[in-house]
């Protein structure tokens, strides 16, 4: 019998292909685009359902032209918050509805939302927020700084961190396909640099935009979608799991282990549509090895390759692109016969140097040094990173920063 | 460890502290090892057929007619008791349970030990319950009890179960049903 092709569309019209082909087959064309107008360019291609906004600098503009995409009639609803937390909250309903849906924040929006990311995650909500990171004190900063990743580490959220405009529009396409696997279906937090990537333009390789992601199918999620009658949950009415006198201590672990298991799930999708969890560059002898991850890894590189053909010092790059779950096998392995391990980073606090000191403890003996580190929006020149490198090992500094 | 319980005190996931993940589509995992589903299947079958009290743990994915499939599979999931000689006590839904559960009559994902416990069950099988509370209760299980636990999943399975089979429709159903018959004739009983 002759086999018959069935041609899906989805509701804005798109062809709907598979992930494989959306993201590794399909012919793509050169654009020059910042990271907002990725972001618009990804969601487009993605079947989204719903995306809920507030402004917060950096990332009104992509929130802005997700609305546009509703115009055009490529999201099924979208809608303005009262504020980030309503916004967080008002995403929620819309997963528990079953929606593919999308948000974006930065700084201390993301802060003023945190109550619902840990509620996304045990309400296992595969959301996905796109955070173009500008930081979070006082005085206030509007400029590129990382440090509200931090806050978000611990929440039960994946955390991807993209370098460049083209891998934030790869990582959103993904993020949806490896959130909404049944057995990881947690949030995704889709991190870029603000300013750096969203206000910047680059070139990137877009596929055709009349072919997009199959629709989420919710009744594959790993909770009943009857469960969702009551916000957030029908577990929220049990007396078992929710008040303290018939409490289930034991379901109450169980619960946040499974979220944490969810995301260990999640490392044999990413690791086929992100092509790794890390990505290894420079010279694979260079015993000058930079950890980083985001923008600090993309001046990193620069750094390597001054390092390299300027000084005749070996030296590498590995990537970080998956924060959680935590690329921490490849990592160790990465970095056997590094000499010094140096972690660039755009925030006063360190948090990729904690997070690759807790990995190498009592696994890798290499030191670990958590510099250079730039915050409140300072810029971070491959100079300066050579200059650190150079002055650690003692050696002469011939650039000026 | 994704061996029998009770593994000790705290429900710890074996995919944190064993680096198990679900098995890969076409396979099983038996244990801490990727197997052929032929090959789980007879394990899981023989487990039910020589412990003590097996009993099948339907959830709401077989027990209500969502659809064609779900029906299908709820007989199926009563032919595999009467092959295994197995009990059945429904998860039919996760509300909440006043003032308590019966575990006589039922398995509640938050404490699935009680019914456990009560019933002296040394072998089950979790098939139609939603990914997320299998995962809970099969946490709770292995750290708590001695029982040897199955999962018949319809996606992609549980590395907190000793036995998991993933994308378990009704075409797999039926082979299972014919190879636990083939156990039992094995078997003598």
């Amino acid at each position: 019998m002759q086999k018959t092709e069935q041609v899906q569309y989805n509701r804005a019209g798109q062809r709907v292909v598979s992930p494989d082909y959306l993201l590794f087959e399909a012919p793509r064309e050169k654009q020059f685009m910042t990271g907002s107008e990725v972001v618009k360019e990804a969601v487009k291609r993605a079947s989204v359902d719903a995306s809920v906004s507030y402004p917060i600098t950096p990332q009104s503009e992509a929130a802005h032209l997700i609305g546009e995409l509703w115009v055009e009639g490529y999201v099924g609803v979208y809608f303005r918050g009262e504020s980030e937390f309503g916004v967080m909250s008002e995403i929620a309903g819309c997963a528990m509805a079953g929606a593919r849906s999308i948000t974006t924040t930065s700084g201390p929006g993301t802060l003023r939302a945190m109550e619902n990311f840990p509620m996304w995650a045990g309400s296992r909500l595969p959301i996905q927020l796109v955070l173009m990171a500008r930081g979070v004190n006082s005085p206030l900063t509007i400029q590129p700084d990382n440090l509200e990743v931090s806050f978000l580490l611990d929440t039960g959220c994946m955390i991807w961190h993209a370098e460049t405009a083209q891998e934030l529009f790869d990582m959103i396409l993904a993020g949806f396909v490896v959130a909404e696997q049944p057995d990881v279906h947690v949030p995704l937090i889709t991190v870029i640099d603000g300013f750096f990537i969203s206000h910047t333009r680059e070139a990137v390789m877009l596929p055709p935009d009349d072919i997009a992601l199959p629709p989420y199918n919710p009744y594959k999620s790993p909770m009943v979608p009857l469960d969702m009658e009551m916000a957030p949950g029908r577990f929220l009415r049990d007396p078992y799991v929710m008040k303290s006198n018939y409490i289930s201590y034991a379901a109450h672990t169980s619960w946040q282990f499974e979220v944490r298991a969810a995301i260990e799930r999640s490392r044999p999708y990413a690791k086929h549509y992100l092509r790794g969890l890390i990505e290894e560059f420079g010279d694979p002898e260079g015993e000058i090895v930079f950890v980083a991850s985001g923008t600090a890894a993309a001046q990193a590189k620069e750094a390597t390759q001054m390092l390299i053909h300027e000084e005749g010092v070996k030296a590498r790059v590995v990537r970080i692109k998956t924060i959680r779950p935590f690329p921490a096998q490849e990592l160790i392995e990465a970095l056997r016969g590094a000499k010094y391990v140096f972690v660039p980073e755009f925030n006063v606090i360190g948090w990729l140097e904690r997070e690759i000191r807790r990995v190498l403890y009592g696994n890798l003996d290499v030191p670990v040094i958590g510099s250079p580190r730039v915050a409140g929006g300072m810029t971070m020149p491959p100079e300066f990173i050579v200059k650190e490198v150079l002055q650690y090992l003692g050696k002469e500094v011939k650039h000026v920063v | 460890m994704a061996t029998l319980g009770p593994s000790g005190y705290s429900p710890y996931p074996v995919a944190m502290y064993e680096e198990l993940l679900t098995p890969p589509p076409g396979k099983a995992l038996m244990f801490n090892e990727i197997v052929d589903e032929e090959v789980a299947m007879r394990e899981a079958a023989k487990a039910m057929l020589t412990r003590d009290n097996p009993t099948i743990f339907p959830g709401p994915q077989v027990l209500y007619a969502w659809n064609e499939e779900a029906k299908e599979k709820a007989k199926l999931v009563r032919k595999i008791a009467e092959t295994l000689g197995a009990k059945i006590i429904p998860m039919y839904d996760y509300r909440p349970k006043y003032p308590k559960i019966d575990p006589e009559k039922e398995i509640n994902p938050n404490h699935p030990n009680l019914t456990i416990w009560h019933n002296n069950i040394k072998a089950c099988i979790f098939v139609g319950v939603h990914c997320h509370y299998a995962n809970v209760a099969l946490k709770i299980i292995r750290a708590e009890t001695d029982c040897f636990t199955i999962a018949l999943c319809g996606n992609a399975g549980h590395e907190d179960a000793m036995i998991t089979l993933r994308d378990q429709h009704v075409e797999e159903l039926e082979k299972f049903i014919k190879v636990a018959e083939q156990v039992k004739k094995e078997l003598g009983k």
